[in-house]
């Protein structure tokens, strides 16, 4: 399990992950590369299929970052994608695959150090949870 | 419309246990619109499916097709060639439409359903719907200020309400309106409480089910 590379599909909202991706960036944080990126312009856009469909590609999880509640620049895209990965997690787990493959944070604006702190915590999620039975 | 839940997933792959290429079959009607059996659930459904057997190291073959609506022949006719290149079909429309896509299909054509059909129901806000008309044949909402006390009181009482109603609510459950209630307080509203005078007879069930399965024929329309 030590050399497992986990694969986890990124799902960011335009307004606050990335701003927060650039920041971490130009600041040189280090955080791990196991994440495949999406960019969507509000996480309300992110439908329960979009994140099933990751995983039964062979994703070993699905990470979806959105503004803080109360600053969603859609006003509540984040709070819709909130139920959805709830939704998304009970259809996994009928599945027999850990609901914890999904994981949803909110990224509160451009802060980088918070963004790289996320992208750690959740490849080491995925990697204690190891490799998704669905193969690759 | 027609309200219809998805079964579980483990009821849905013990039915589907015998076979190897599989059909879902959705239904762009109210099961659409009650987020059941339409295009959407069809995609979610082969979805956990396929990692399902995925996961299983099972090689099944999912397809997936929605239709206008499966209660109706003309919409049914062009996908049969679709269904006789399956093992079996999972239908996700309400009750009518697994039976009558094997109806129109012929009797070698297996049909199994993957929605629980419940009722007759309003979408009252997103993501909830209620039970409004139990379809019994001879409507008196007339009677009843427009609200149905056959469908909505757990007794189907027609001269309601009973000792249970506490309240304002059902003994049956405390989040459940007592339909006599709304009827009495509409009616009070409108000024006709007068009408809670006259006693309702007997109710004759033979419209309902009661009188066996039943049937609607408009001889102008007819071919």
């Amino acid at each position: 399990m030590g050399d497992f590379e986990p694969r986890i599909v990124g799902i960011f909202c335009h307004y606050c992950a990335l701003a927060a991706q650039d920041v971490a960036g130009k600041a040189r944080v280090n955080f791990p590369p196991h994440i495949r990126e999406v960019r969507v312009l509000c996480t309300g856009k992110v439908d329960v299929l979009h994140i099933l469909k990751a995983l039964e590609e062979g994703a070993d999880g699905v990470l979806i970052m959105g503004c803080k509640i109360g600053e969603c620049y859609f006003k509540e895209g984040n709070i819709k994608a909130f139920k959805r990965v709830d939704y998304a997690r009970k259809l996994l787990e009928e599945v027999g695959l850990e609901g914890e493959r999904v994981q949803m944070y909110e990224v509160p604006g451009p802060m980088g150090s918070r963004f790289a702190d996320i992208i750690t915590e959740m490849t080491e999620k995925i990697k204690s949870l190891g490799p998704s039975p669905l193969g690759r | 419309m027609i309200v219809g839940e998805r079964k579980p997933l483990n009821q849905i792959r013990a039915m589907l246990e015998p076979y190897r290429k599989i059909l879902i079959l959705g239904c762009g009607e109210c099961v659409s619109v009650c987020m059941a059996g339409g295009e959407k659930e069809v995609g979610v459904l082969a979805s956990q499916l396929r990692m399902l057997y995925k996961k299983e190291k099972r090689e099944i073959e999912i397809e997936e097709a929605t239709l206008i609506r499966q209660c109706d022949r003309e919409y049914i006719e062009p996908y049969l060639d679709k269904i006789y290149q399956a093992d079996v079909i999972l239908s996700m429309a309400c009750g009518v439409g697994v039976q009558y896509v094997g109806e129109v299909a012929g009797e070698r054509v297996i049909v199994l359903p993957a929605v629980d059909t419940k009722f007759y129901g309003a979408n009252l806000d997103a993501g909830i719907w209620a039970e409004r008309c139990a379809g019994c044949g001879n409507c008196i909402l007339d009677k009843t200020a427009g609200i149905c006390p056959i469908a909505r009181c757990a007794k189907r009482l027609l001269n309601g309400p009973c000792g249970g109603s506490q309240g304002g609510k059902c003994e049956i459950d405390p989040e459940v309106e007592c339909a006599w209630q709304l009827i009495y307080d509409r009616l009070k509203e409108r000024g006709q409480l007068e009408l809670l005078e006259d006693i309702v007879p007997t109710k004759n069930w033979k419209p309902s089910l009661s009188g066996g399965p039943r049937k609607v024929i408009r001889e102008d329309v007819r071919p």
